[in-house]
């Protein structure tokens, strides 16, 4: 076992935020490491949270992790912003909520772009969520990108998916019923002092009455106002009973192989890509055949079951 | 694949004009870097250990009270005590004259006062980045 991987299972931040650093350059030196730390993960619960922007997703783990950490439990916080399609940059602004928490030794966040990745969440958040579990963290926040109607990859990545919405959607609800409407373990409606609480509310509750697929548990519809803390201890009772619910009925495995199946997907996807379209070998061959698509010469079919060939011979 | 240019915009002391580190945060994300921004109020301590769990190449610090002799030092100093000297630090708001050399000679390798072009800022970070 080489230094890094000793010093993040011994929960040195630098270490840990080395790794994170290296995984999301996809370095060879984090892909051995993570084969090491694989064994060591499974321990910590992870949560993801999604929903609108501005419905105050950073605020909320902030005063979760708060709650935790009176438990005496030790967190990790992701925090995920669009990287601009542009000029590849990204504003990671989320800390600004949690300056609170940046000097406890309890909890490590790090603030990720998406880095071209569409559904909510970047391509090194499978590599980072087990860095963080095998570094002792109890409790892992994800906090997805402000979704619109289709973002709604943490599921597959999370044990608890809370979705937080703010009064006064209004018909807006009815529109993004389809997407991050059907993924959520807990709602969260969030600035609950706000005028056209009870109608959200209510409207989310009348959606879950009519998609019934879990019956055996109903999903819970919270309240909070994150910035005065109310609301806060009873959504941790939520995530808790949400927790048992899961380990009691077995569905625990269930969801965690959902998880390695889409970092397994992920990996290998990434590893495809990187072998198409970045290795010296493919790269110049690839561009003259985008080349004779445009011209007409060959379609795109065709090239794709080329390129695949090639590589599965 | 390349490797992004890890930034961060840190406000240390108590002054609240943040409009010169949101103008470069947002200049740095246009030339493709990953901008960290953690809004006001940051002590030396904050600022450190957040450039260690964000694993930063650059920290940008931006202060308008007149602390900075205080302050920009508190951060390379402790920086120097972590042996993170291969983080590097750039200053920036209103800084005179007379204090450039001493901070430069305490580890701030850059200092930009009003009226500097973001593209120098850029130019500079892009050529002096250590790692």
């Amino acid at each position: 076992m080489n230094d890094i991987t000793s010093n993040v299972l011994k929960g040195d931040s630098r270490s840990i935020a080395r790794l994170i650093t290296l995984a999301e350059n996809n370095d060879p030196i984090a892909a051995n490491a993570m084969k090491v730390i694989h064994p060591k993960t499974g321990k910590a619960h992870v949560i993801g949270i999604t929903g609108v922007m501005g419905s105050g997703k950073s605020t909320l783990i902030f005063e979760l992790t708060r709650e935790y950490r009176k438990k005496g439990l030790k967190v990790g916080i992701i925090a995920i912003d669009p990287t601009s399609p542009f000029s590849g940059g990204a504003l990671l602004g989320d800390r600004i909520r949690m300056m609170e928490l940046a000097t406890d030794e309890g909890v490590f966040i790090r603030s990720m772009g998406t880095r071209g990745m569409l559904g909510g969440l970047t391509s090194a958040v499978y590599d980072v969520v087990e860095i963080l579990d095998a570094s002792g963290k109890d409790i892992i926040f994800v906090e997805t990108v402000g979704v619109g109607q289709a973002e709604v990859d943490v599921i597959k990545l999370a044990d608890t998916t809370l979705v937080t919405l703010v009064p006064g959607l209004g018909d807006s609800i009815q529109t993004i019923k389809a997407g991050i409407m059907e993924i959520a373990d807990i709602y969260v409606v969030n600035k609950a002092d706000r005028q056209g609480v009870e109608q959200t509310v209510a409207e989310i509750e009348s959606l879950i009455d009519i998609t019934c697929s879990e019956k055996d548990r109903k999903i819970p519809v919270l309240t909070t106002i994150a910035k005065q803390s109310k609301g806060i201890s009873e959504l941790v009772d939520e995530i808790e009973n949400h927790k048992d619910y899961l380990k009691d009925t077995k569905m625990f495995e269930a969801q965690r192989k959902k998880r390695y199946e889409a970092e397994l997907i992920e990996i290998i996807r990434k590893r495809l890509m990187n072998l198409i379209f970045d290795e010296s070998i493919f790269k110049d061959k690839v561009e003259s055949l985008i080349d004779q698509i445009s011209k007409k010469q060959v379609d795109p079919y065709t090239v794709a079951e080329e390129i695949l060939g090639k590589i599965l011979k | 694949m390349e490797k992004k240019i890890r930034v961060l915009i840190a406000k240390p002391g108590l002054d609240g004009h943040d409009r010169g580190a949101k103008v470069v945060a947002r200049a740095l994300r246009d030339a493709g870097m990953e901008v960290i921004y953690t809004g006001l109020h940051q002590t030396a301590d904050m600022v450190v250990e957040t450039a260690i769990q964000e694993d930063v190449d650059v920290i940008g610090l931006s202060l308008l009270s007149g602390a900075h002799m205080t302050l920009f030092v508190d951060v390379t100093k402790l920086l120097k005590q972590k042996g993170m000297q291969d983080v590097l630090v750039v200053g920036g708001g209103i800084i005179p004259e007379q204090d450039a050399p001493k901070l430069k000679k305490a580890g701030i390798s850059g200092i930009f006062g009003p009226g500097t072009h973001c593209e120098d800022i850029v130019k500079f970070i892009k050529k002096n980045v250590k790692r």
